[in-house]
């Protein structure tokens, strides 16, 4: 019966094809940027390549890159949070005040992921439930989210020097960072729960389709609150590991965060329309970023010129992106 | 009109007829001074295609939805294996056996084939709170399901986005095959296809009736329903006016219980498309 049927499982093209294909640069933008800028500034500057440089500009990245996965979940799910790093901002400020009242630094560490998740989950809860636009709902909580920063704090930073915080900054296995090692492990755990797991294809199918996603029986809602609440928890590791950075938690967001994680998201070929992309992209996007500006730096490029130049990379490649398929 | 308000033919309705997988037994649906559904009864029968018949606003659409579980019947019973059942949701239909293959497919274009046949019934390996998904099961598993439904699609891991509109339509079918179902409904599976396109998903159909499913067919192409279906339930303005077995009737006679102008047929030729 099943003798005139061919049902193949595998179609790879050759690979002369595919490089001929804009739609393969296209998946690939991050990365092929990041080779780049290396080649480039590796020839421009000696100290570029350094041991040194490396692990330095790794841990400059770890923060992005944390930050980027989350917004990736959100951006696959069809969603968008701007509220990422004012949430960072409200994470590092519990933290500080929790210390202040003097709560262990593992305590307050727990209680920064808790706040921050919930913060996400309220995200999740007005535009699931309430149904409102994800971009009003996490412009709102931007603000929010930063002015309850700042009555919280009384608009002071707090200084926190623990042992725990020390080892999360400063400690190293085999010469890496722990922050990197940090980023790395969410990195792996994020995309084994998106490639891997039924909730990570159901974030996929609800980002794609949301009617079609409903109609097969899928809780779109539960869902999308969850994106959201992964988002919110990216930020408190990101609050957590910028505090141990700075060794001190800071009322004022730096929205140069949040740009970069959307940026991020952008470089790393997810598509803002939902349901495709993948983390490594992201997480490539967020290390070019962070190249870019070390590599600049380097040679003297005046500060000015740096966003500039960040923005100019990011349109370039949502350009490209149109020749995803 | 009360010329057809009987059950014709030899094909008798109601309840103890051989094979009924799906029985509506009055079934009444209102939505405020409006009666959608109006006292209809109708049985489907396995390894045969149903058709439901009408124009618009004859009720079919509120019918297919009463018995996928999108709403409850007002008044009435669906009786599944000759089981009373009360769907809440069409989730709790398609546990039940109750297959509903949408007009607009609900298929996930940025997904693949696979995951789309398998969407929200994941084989899982389970640690804990997570559900790992079995991937490779799946996929060998999704390419039985096309194979023995001789459906040829390029590759089980394609997105479903390069899939033509047939293909589509076979992805969407299959999978509502593929589930131990018992009831089919297709809400116009042809309407957006080509000729040939629409010869295969026809000869699809046709499969799942040899494979003994029920099939129920919602459509308004005349020939396509003479062509598939074994039963032939027309409806008008929420009622069932007439049952017929499709070799004992003709596009003539099924136009006129439609109108309702079994008479004036001859005075409205144009109808007869």
């Amino acid at each position: 019966m099943a003798a005139s049927t061919s049902v193949n499982m595998d179609s790879t093209p050759a690979l002369g094809a595919r490089l001929r294909d804009l739609s393969f640069w296209a998946e690939w933008t991050a990365l092929v940027g990041l080779v780049a800028l290396l080649v480039i500034f590796g020839i421009a500057s000696p100290s570029f390549l350094t041991p040194g440089n490396i692990a330095a500009v790794l841990v400059a990245a770890a923060i992005p890159a944390t930050l980027c996965i989350g917004e990736a979940f959100v951006v696959l799910g069809k969603g968008i949070d701007l509220s990422m790093a004012s949430t960072m901002t409200l994470g590092a400020v519990m933290m500080g005040q929790a210390t202040l009242l003097g709560v262990d630094a593992g305590w307050a560490c727990l209680l920064t992921l808790v706040v921050t998740t919930l913060v996400g989950g309220l995200n999740g809860l007005f535009v699931a439930k309430v149904k409102i636009t994800d971009f009003v709902v996490t412009l709102g909580m931007l603000s929010a989210a930063q002015g309850a920063a700042l009555i919280i704090s009384d608009g002071k930073p707090v200084t926190l020097i623990s042992p725990l915080l020390l080892t999360i900054s400063t400690g190293q296995l085999a010469g890496i960072g722990y922050p990197v090692l940090i980023a790395l492990a969410i990195a792996v755990v994020a995309h084994v729960t998106l490639f891997h797991t039924r909730f990570g294809t159901h974030v996929l199918a609800v980002g794609g389709d949301i009617e079609a996603a409903r109609a097969m029986g899928i809780n779109t809602d539960r869902i999308k609150i969850a994106t959201y609440m992964i988002s919110g928890f990216l930020a408190g590791v990101g609050a957590i590991l910028i505090v141990a950075r700075l060794g001190a938690a800071e009322p004022a967001a730096d929205t140069k965060y949040l740009l970069d994680a959307v940026a991020s998201v952008v470089l790393g070929g997810v598509s803002l329309f939902g349901g495709r992309g993948s983390i490594a992209g992201p997480v490539t996007g967020a290390v070019l970023l962070t190249v870019l500006v070390n590599g600049l730096t380097l040679l003297s490029v005046e500060q000015y010129y740096q966003p500039l130049v960040v923005g100019i990379v990011v349109i370039a490649a949502a350009a490209l992106m149109r020749y995803q398929r | 009109m009360n010329v057809h308000t009987e059950h014709a033919g030899t094909a008798p309705a109601g309840p103890d007829v051989a094979g009924t997988v799906l029985e509506a037994r009055r079934v009444t649906k209102r939505f405020g001074n409006i009666t959608a559904l109006d006292d209809v009864s109708m049985h489907m029968r396995r390894g045969e295609i149903t058709a439901v018949i009408g124009d618009n606003g004859a009720g079919k659409s509120t019918l297919v939805k009463c018995l996928s579980g999108v709403q409850a019947p007002d008044e009435g019973e669906i009786l599944l294996d000759g089981a009373p059942q009360q769907f809440d949701s069409p989730e709790h239909a398609r546990r039940a056996g109750i297959e509903t293959v949408y007009q607009d497919l609900a298929l996930i274009e940025d997904l693949s084939i696979w995951q789309n046949l398998f969407l929200n019934r994941e084989r899982v390996r389970r640690f804990g709170p997570v559900a790992f998904t079995a991937r490779r099961a799946m996929q060998a598993e999704s390419a039985e399901m096309l194979a023995r439904l001789e459906v040829n699609i390029p590759s089980i891991r394609a997105r479903v986005r390069r899939l033509s509109g047939g293909q589509r339509q076979a992805v969407a079918i299959c999978r509502a095959a593929g589930w131990g179902s018992k009831l089919i409904i297709m809400d116009e599976p042809t309407a957006a296809l080509g000729v040939r396109e629409t010869k295969r998903v026809e000869e699809l159909i046709h499969r799942l009736r040899e494979d003994g499913l029920a099939v129920l067919l919602i459509s308004h192409d005349f020939d396509q329903v003479m062509r598939l279906s074994d039963q032939i339930w027309v409806m008008r303005s929420g009622r069932l006016v007439s049952g017929r077995r499709s070799t004992e009737t003709d596009g003539a006679e099924l136009v006129s219980m439609i109108t309702g102008a079994a008479s004036s047929l001859e005075q409205d030729p144009s109808r007869t498309h």
